[in-house]
């Protein structure tokens, strides 16, 4: 296995691939072959690093120097200085929040104040390579599933974690598993909903875009849970870098076996496919989401019977959010009681939300359950541009509702 | 069935536990409103309207489609419902196009009817409308995306009922509207013209093409012979629309008032009828004896010709060679009729009164004028002569009872029961019976063909023959018994199949039903 002395790790998300990252990444590439250091570093094309106002965004090991608003021109200066001499290019670090070069990016502000669960492999590994999810404990949870556990000792863990979806409906994960788990059928399903559509959400795009495996790994642990064989994913075709790191996370995971027949040499045969949306808000509802799957127009259709019941093809069907998928493994890995360790009594472990409009600090924020807005914004958010004073604040999506200035201290929690 | 108690509105009510919400209130007479919902038809909880207080639920359930469990609390008239169902229907009227005075559901349109048992009295939302083209090149059905409300009726009996699926739902949001393929209009897609769409729209969106400006022309036109004929089912029909119970049979009245209007002689299709088990039962039985394309199937509902040759094509031998009816009547009309009482058959103008769409496009095939002019010149449904009628003023609950006018107007029992599934099929059982023993069959014994309901069948031992027929209505059996021959599972000597469920009687002409 080659070893490298450093790590180049530029963000592939769709904000910064929008500003140019992909020519940042073939630059640094043909620079660091310039200076014959190519044996030495390693560029990396990772998820989200979250700060996206101030994108394109490289981070490089082992110092873990955040460069900010990085120009095509400024990645010869990176490699010549930084890469070659070992000197920091001050110039690039984020003016607001890194007051000290010899602090990493992390310990900033806008990181420092989060806890990463659902994001934990954004902007740490390489989503198209399944080795690097490997190595961070990838597919571990899942292994611990087939050969430790029943499935009722999998809905057991997600019920105690106190899990809730993250889609917005925030119901029980583990009490859906086993409603679904105790349906007797000759064929059940598992859907994974990633048809974010709510405006200015990206919070599940980005988990597809940097850790797309965490998603496949959990649908298979929600399968072996409830009894099903086959899951689908139902994502928007408007997320096309998603959608592609997703398919080649699928094809990863066959060849290695994690996905197909008897995985890790059990019984337990489990398949995934990937579904298209093709733009309809309403498909993001579970049911019209399904009647998509089967070809149907989508749209929704009434409930009861519930899909745990009566889901895709009437067969008992759990569907889950994506964000909802990525902390299952780490709940499996670390336990019930480690999850429900963070956040507030009823709601438990973090939420990732993408924060948007007049903040300094717009991006993908994931932060413990109760959480103030005041954090949110001032903390996290570095505040509002020109020092203005706060007015209102929206949550959720378009329904959901405005917090005005009284009630900063409100906390975020998924119980409305 | 296994029975659940429930509350609704504080009546404790025990009903089987496969009832929803809506049933169990109709059973305790107690009315939700609805707009969607048809039984059996289109059960999706779209239109809102039937929205209850369920006790525990986060929010408003459709009654239409929310099952019953024990113990369930259902609350019907709360302020919340009354709010909820009121803006709801208030946003559906907002981009209606409420042309009401002039629409042709004036009157028996159940979202007119809505605004009034919910009390709306003012129109609060005055949103953007949509101006979409009206659709009418179909000789038979006309659409008015204006005025649709999106229920989808239309669809799910096309679709699901018919099999057919000549119009679905396209497009998203505001722009939602139901079309057909390409928008190409009715005339150019798979659309049969049974007109079952029509039945079942709750509002003026789906209609028969209007041809009583084209009657009430040749009835003033001084040079036209103007002859009418009508079908059984008709019959019994209108006289609902009249204020009289329904299934009153009114044959005499009807007369009277088709003569009132104007019409030079008023005919029974009935007697076509006849004619046409004469040629149909001879045929099956020199196809039977001669080995002929066996089974041999009905041809007097144009609405499954025109399905048979979309979807069928390998039947058409199977079809008998017979003209409906109403077709053969017309072309006997200006025929023999013509030469009988030396009238120019360019002089004789046939209308037609019919429970149907179907037969306004026939009556439009190029192949059907045999005499060198079109053997029925215009076909009216049984809706479009309720209104003539008012239109003239006739006061048709007290007119006096008329004859038929001969020679023409006498028919046997048989042509009547043309009119209701597996008449025909009985009526040529019979007339094939009287030829081969002189003497008539004795009452027929149907049973359900295993396993598909609204598909009957029959074996009749008949001198030495056990001919073997089926039945069925709606052409979504039609389908499934087609495909049953197809599969080489049947052996069928003779099959009656009409477009509609029910048949005639239930045709896409026919006085809007209000049991919805």
């Amino acid at each position: 296995m080659q070893l490298y002395r450093a790590h180049v790790l530029v963000c592939g998300g769709t904000g910064c691939t929008s500003s140019n990252s992909n020519k940042i990444i073939s630059e640094l590439e043909a620079q660091i072959a310039n200076s014959g250091i190519q044996n030495e570093v390693k560029v990396v094309r990772t998820g989200c690093f979250g700060l996206c106002a101030e994108g394109p965004i490289i981070v490089v090991y082992p110092e873990g120097s955040m460069y900010t608003m990085v120009k095509v021109e400024d990645v010869k200066e990176i490699v010549e200085e930084h890469l070659v001499k070992g000197r920091i290019v001050k110039r690039l670090l984020p003016g607001g929040n890194v007051k000290d070069e010899n602090v990493s990016a992390e310990s900033s502000d806008f990181f420092a104040k989060q806890h990463r669960i659902a994001l934990r492999n954004c902007g740490v590994i390489n989503p198209e390579n399944i080795d690097e999810y490997i190595a961070f404990e990838g597919y571990k949870a899942l292994g611990k599933v087939l050969t430790e556990m029943t499935p009722q000792d999998v809905v057991d863990v997600i019920k105690r974690s106190g899990l809730r979806g993250r889609g917005g409906g925030g119901f029980p994960t583990g009490i859906k598993w086993e409603f679904a788990m105790k349906q007797e059928a000759d064929q059940k399903y598992v859907c994974c909903n990633a048809d974010e559509g709510d405006p200015g959400a990206f919070m599940d795009r980005s988990v597809l875009e940097g850790d797309p495996h965490s998603v496949i790994e959990a649908m298979a642990i929600a399968g072996y849970a409830i009894g099903a064989n086959q899951g689908y994913v139902y994502v928007r075709a408007e997320y096309p870098i998603a959608v592609k790191r997703l398919g080649i996370a699928i094809q990863q995971a066959k060849d290695y076996g994690l996905l197909g027949k008897n995985i890790f040499g059990t019984d337990f045969s489990f398949d995934l496919e990937i579904r298209l949306g093709a733009g309809a808000f309403v498909c993001g509802e579970e049911t019209a989401l399904m009647t998509s799957i089967e070809g149907h127009r989508g749209e929704p259709r009434p409930r009861p019977p519930f899909p745990a019941v009566k889901g895709l093809w009437q067969k008992p069907t759990i569907l889950n959010n994506v964000e909802t998928y990525a902390n299952i493994p780490q709940i499996i890995l670390n336990g019930a009681e480690w999850f429900a360790s963070i956040g507030t009594e009823k709601s438990k472990g973090t939420k990732v939300f993408a924060v948007g409009g007049k903040i300094n600090n717009t991006g993908l924020v994931e932060i413990p359950m109760g959480t103030t807005l005041r954090e949110v914004i001032y903390d996290i958010g570095g505040g509002i541009p020109n020092g203005k004073k706060f007015k209102a604040a929206q949550t959720g999506g378009l329904p959901e509702d405005v917090f005005l200035q009284a009630i900063l201290i409100r906390r975020l929690t998924m119980i409305h | 069935m296994q029975m659940v108690n429930i509350t609704i509105d504080n009546c404790k009510i025990q009903v089987p536990a496969n009832y929803t919400v809506l049933e169990a209130a109709r059973q305790a007479n107690i009315d939700i409103p609805t707009l969607c919902f048809l039984k059996d038809i289109n059960e999706v909880g779209a239109c809102r309207m039937c929205v209850v207080e369920v006790k525990g639920a986060r929010s408003l359930q459709a009654a239409c489609v929310y099952p019953v469990s024990e113990g369930l609390e259902v609350y019907t008239q709360t302020p919340a419902v009354r709010e909820a169902r009121k803006v709801t229907l208030e946003l559906i009227l907002s981009n209606h196009e409420k042309k009401c005075l002039t629409c042709v559901r004036s009157e028996n349109c159940e979202l007119q009817r809505l605004a009034k048992d919910l009390n709306v009295k003012d129109i609060r939302f005055e949103g953007e409308t949509s101006n979409l083209p009206i659709d009418d090149l179909s000789p038979s059905v006309v659409r008015d995306p204006n005025k649709c409300v999106l229920c989808r009726r239309c669809v799910s009996m096309c679709k699901n009922i018919q099999s057919v699926g000549a119009i679905e739902v396209t497009e998203r949001g505001f722009r939602t509207t139901v079309s057909t393929a390409f928008n190409k209009p009715l005339s150019e897609v798979p659309c049969v013209n049974c007109g079952q769409c029509i039945n079942v729209c709750p509002v003026g969106a789906l209609r028969e093409k209007d041809d009583i400006e084209k009657v009430w022309d040749a009835l003033a036109n001084p040079e036209l012979h103007v002859l009418v004929q009508t079908a059984p089912a008709v019959r019994v029909a209108l006289g609902e629309e009249f204020g009289m119970p329904i299934g009153s049979r009114v044959t005499g009245k009807m007369v009277s008032a088709l003569s009132r209007l104007g019409f030079d002689k008023v005919f029974d299709t009935d007697t076509a009828a006849d004619l046409t088990i004469m040629e149909e039962g001879t045929e099956l039985l020199n196809r039977i004896k001669n080995g002929g394309k066996l089974p041999l199937i009905t041809s007097c509902s144009p609405g499954w010709i025109k399905f048979c040759e979309h979807n069928y094509p390998e039947f058409l031998d199977n079809l008998s060679s017979c003209k409906s009816p109403q077709e053969m009547f017309g072309a006997v009309l200006k025929s023999y009729y013509a030469q009988k009482n030396g009238i120019d058959p360019s002089k004789i103008f046939v209308v037609s009164i019919m429970p149907c769409t179907a037969k306004k496009f026939e009556s439009q095939r190029p192949e059907l004028s045999s005499t060198g002019y079109p053997d029925v010149d215009v076909v009216l449904t049984t809706r479009e002569l309720a209104r003539m009628i008012k239109e003239a003023g006739i006061d048709f609950k007290s007119l006096p009872d008329k004859q038929f006018d001969d020679p023409m107007g006498d028919a046997s029992g048989a042509g009547v029961i043309f009119g209701t599934t597996g008449g025909v099929m009985e009526a040529a059982i019979r007339t094939v019976s009287e030829i081969l023993s002189g003497k008539s069959a004795d009452n027929i014994e149907y049973n359900d063909v295993r396993g598909l309901e609204g598909i009957k069948e029959a074996s009749v031992e008949l001198e030495g023959i056990t001919l073997k027929a089926a039945v069925a209505h709606g052409l979504g059996n039609a389908r499934k018994l087609l495909d049953k021959i197809k599969a080489g599972e049947a052996d069928y000597h003779f099959v009656e199949i009409m477009a509609c469920p029910g048949g005639c009687v239930n045709g896409g002409g026919q006085l809007y039903s209000h049991q919805w």
